[in-house]
């Protein structure tokens, strides 16, 4: 039998005061990126926030400087631009609010086209998006949150009596939040494709915080001497590494997919690949250790049926 | 003694309906299979997403205020056509708002027979305070604001279709979406900015006669470059007589490539419009230059043969949405019900304006809401990266579950492949929509998909940790780890189908890709891989397990 680790006895509980602060931190930085995006301060994609991105594909190396310095002089200073080297390619973005102009995509073509005549490029793709359309997607969005996460609670909250399911969703928010922070603090772009990552993760997350809980009610029926920390400290020794694996292995799919899978699908794998990282963590160190916290319930035992 | 028989016929049953619907996805062995073959197998796989294949997806929105103010604007010319006839000779028929028409005359005594006019504008109605001795006010009736608004949406429809059939695409989508928007999907067009012109363009053909009893007062420049046309509208501003306007022809230096703009003063009534043609072709004249024919119907060419009898040596101009193409001088009456439109354009573009006439204008200009374009290279790049990451991804998994899991790994893992090709299966089966996001989301089923086989072995490794026989162990695992993970997968699935629900394109791909292949996980795993074990168990006592 191969196996990362074998029988082990570590003190997770122990540990939960530093968790909880490393933990809180990360969720605070999630809600400022929440108030954030709320208040359209923050660096949402052009999907929610309206606008004109343009990917340009070009026979030689372009300078971003260059290119920047010729979109400014014909009046469109308003462009960000990102370069996606071995290919020579060029996404310029610009968003709806600070242009009013139709036809943005063609001005940006145009400009490349005077600018760097020898320096021949084809449209990869373009995509131009009112703030209508922008809005509806925003809501569209809000409201698949909204019913995952109420979908969610309520299956847990059927399937667990009430301090797992509430110690369960914790735990998602939590990852969630964190990844939402982590890409605020990396001010990545929040697009259409980072928010889908973000509610696969709320469920997927959960995966890993089941197999704690069920083993946890499982000791709850067998072992009735030990205290109500050592119990959840065994069971979470007892799944570890099933809780490593389950991870690894999607882990494993998700490296290729950041590295390889093309520029549309990097932000998207990347933030699966943090929130699967968190997801483990948290189901270790942040829901198991919120069970404690229920009031009455630390060194007693809990209710046993 | 458990039956394995019947599971391992149902799994036959599954792999060859998986392969059977999957191969006419893909083509080029579903091409290299004989006739009879293809006859028998279904004929729809899966579809790539635009974001696979290239293509433009728009969605647009009809102005519809637009559509009431061009409706009312044609009641007025035909009002004004209809005083003429009477020989009552009104001072000014205009349109005051949006949905009114307002009718000056000097001479009181006319209210009354003007009046009855109203007779042969049911859909008007007199707004009688608004009126005075010498003025009318109609006013557009609230229902027939309603038909103008949604015929305007049918309408649009309509042409665009028409258009984009004459374009040549395979299977476009042109539907209606939600009360005044219009979706346009176009997958593999080769030619992106073409075909977003042909749909965008308006093509209301109309023919006007230039005013040239006051064209030498304007004192109009010769021509000018393109950018100056605002400037010289700023300065004949206010100078431009009643009832006319000023139009601007656009030409194009041949040499040079630059567009120039010759102004004319137009009037601003309309002779005919196109929506009197029958057809619209294109032609190539003496210096191989291509002009576009058109045939009016009946009507339009007796209409045309009149207003040309009657206009002898003046100019007529052919404007398109706004734009004159030509004024030539009428030399003569023009009988035969034929025209032709010259201008500066080449052979492709005469091409595009033949289709825009042939299938007729819209009937009020179109707001591009989204306009999401992929070209073809960028299509395929995608589909090559998909590919090489869900491989390398493939093969990081199944190696990892070998060298973890010994033979039971190797087990997983022929779950795992059963697994993606029941997806592809289900996929085809289902005719859905591969797109980028749909491709991680196969991706993730490797991952996510052997979690089930990795929470059963450790299920079972526990069982023998404790010293059951193997059987025991392995119906012992099966048993404790099914409802653990039902409980992940459920909750997995409750985001997928909320993403299903409220996503759009990519992300709903991404959505179905996921959904089914948790669903289909829960299978594979479970039977899938405890057949398996069954078959091994089934036989003499088993001692020890590779796991």
């Amino acid at each position: 039998m191969l196996e990362i680790l074998g029988k082990t006895n570590f003190d997770f509980m122990g540990k939960r005061k530093i968790a909880f602060i490393f933990s809180g931190i990360m969720v605070l930085f999630g809600l400022i990126a929440l108030v954030q995006i709320s208040r359209g301060a923050a660096n949402l994609g052009i999907d929610f926030a309206g606008g004109t991105a343009v990917q340009l594909k070009f026979d030689q190396a372009i300078r971003i400087e260059e290119a920047r310095k010729a979109l400014e002089s014909n009046g469109l200073s308003n462009a960000e631009l990102q370069e996606f080297g071995q290919d020579n390619k060029l996404l310029v973005r610009i968003k709806a609010s600070t242009t009013i102009e139709e036809k943005t995509a063609e001005r940006v073509m145009a400009v490349f086209s005077k600018e760097f005549p020898n320096n021949k490029f084809v449209v990869d793709a373009s995509t131009e998006i009112g703030p209508t359309i922008g809005k509806k997607l925003q809501e569209d969005a809000l409201i698949a949150i909204v019913i995952s996460f109420a979908g969610i609670i309520m299956y847990i909250a059927a399937r667990f009596e009430l301090r797992f399911g509430v110690a369960a969703a914790l735990a998602t928010f939590h990852d969630v939040l964190a990844v939402l922070g982590a890409f605020y603090l990396l001010d990545k772009e929040i697009t259409l494709l980072v928010v889908t990552a973000l509610l696969t993760l709320a469920g997927y997350s959960l995966t890993d915080t089941v197999v704690v809980f069920d083993r946890i009610r499982e000791n709850l029926r067998i072992r009735r001497r030990d205290s109500e920390e050592s119990m959840i400290n065994n069971a979470v020794n007892q799944v570890l590494s099933r809780t490593i694996v389950t991870s690894l292995t999607v882990v494993l799919v998700l490296i290729p997919l950041t590295l390889a899978g093309g520029e549309v699908l990097h932000d998207f794998s990347l933030a699966l690949l943090s929130g699967v990282i968190f997801g483990t963590y948290s189901s270790v160190f942040v829901a198991s250790p919120l069970l404690l916290l229920w009031p009455g319930a630390s060194g007693r035992m809990m209710k046993r049926n | 003694m458990k039956k394995v028989g019947g599971r391992f016929a149902l799994l036959a049953l599954v792999v060859v309906l998986s392969v059977v619907f999957f191969l006419p996805s893909y083509k080029p062995l579903y091409q290299a299979l004989p006739d009879w073959a293809r006859k028998i197998l279904p004929d729809k796989g899966i579809t790539l997403g635009l974001d696979l294949q290239g293509g433009i997806h728009m969605v647009m929105e009809v102005d519809e205020d637009r559509a009431v103010e061009i409706a009312v604007e044609r009641s007025v010319n035909s009002l004004q056509d209809l005083l003429v006839d009477k020989k009552l000779p009104a001072e000014s028929v205009k349109r005051t708002a949006a949905n009114q028409v307002t009718i000056q005359f000097a001479n009181a005594e006319l209210k009354s027979q003007i009046q009855k006019l109203l007779d042969e504008y049911p859909t008007f109605f007199e707004v009688d305070a608004a009126g005075s001795a010498n003025s009318l006010v109609w006013e557009l009736r609230e229902t027939e604001i309603k038909r103008i608004k949604d015929s305007a949406i049918n309408q649009a429809l309509e042409t665009i279709r028409n258009r984009i059939d004459q374009f040549g695409v395979s299977e476009p989508l042109v539907q209606r979406q939600g009360l005044k928007q219009i979706v346009v999907q176009l997958p593999g067009v080769k030619e992106p900015k073409r075909a977003k012109d042909l749909i965008k363009e308006t093509a209301l053909l109309e023919f006007k006669m230039l005013d040239e009893d006051n064209q030498m007062k304007m004192d109009f420049p010769a021509r000018i470059p393109k950018e100056k046309e605002a400037e010289v509208l700023a300065q004949f501003q206010g100078k431009v007589p009643e009832g006319d306007q000023i139009l601007f022809e656009h030409q194009i230096d041949k040499d040079t490539g630059r567009e120039f703009r010759t102004p004319y003063l137009v009037k601003k009534r309309v002779m005919l419009t196109g929506d009197v043609l029958s057809d619209a072709r294109v032609s190539i004249g003496e210096f191989n230059d291509p002009y576009v024919s058109i045939t009016f119907d009946g009507k339009g060419g007796r209409e045309f043969e009149r207003i040309t009898g009657e206009n002898i040596k003046k100019r007529m101009a052919v404007v398109l949405d706004n734009t004159i193409y030509s004024a030539p001088v009428i030399q003569d009456r023009i009988s035969g019900g034929r025209a032709q439109i010259t201008g500066t354009f080449s052979t492709q573009e005469a091409n595009d304006l033949a289709i825009v006439l042939r299938a007729g204008a819209l009937p009020a200009p179109l707001k591009i809401i989204q306009d999401l374009t992929v070209g073809p290279s960028l299509g395929q790049d995608s589909i090559d990266q998909g590919v090489k990451s869900t491989l390398i991804a493939g093969l990081l998994v199944v190696v990892f579950m070998m060298v973890y899991y010994r033979l039971s790994g190797v087990i997983a893992d022929f779950a795992l492949l059963l697994n993606l090709l029941c997806l592809l299966g289900a996929l085809s089966a289902l005719n859905a929509t591969l797109t980028l996001p749909g491709i991680a989301g196969i991706v993730l089923t490797i991952g996510m998909g052997v979690d089930s086989n990795v929470l059963i072995f450790e299920r079972i490794r526990e069982e023998l940790r404790a010293g059951k026989a193997v059987r025991l162990a392995v119906d012992g695992g099966y048993d404790k780890a099914l409802l653990t993970i039902i409980d992940a997968h459920v909750t997995t699935l409750i985001t997928g189908v909320a993403l299903f629900l409220f996503g759009t394109g990519p992300i709903k791909g991404f959505a179905v890709t996921l959904c089914l292949g948790i669903a289909i996980n829960l299978f594979t795993a479970f039977v899938g891989t405890k057949v398996v074990f069954d078959l091994l168990n089934q036989g003499k006592k088993v001692d020890t397990l590779s796991i």
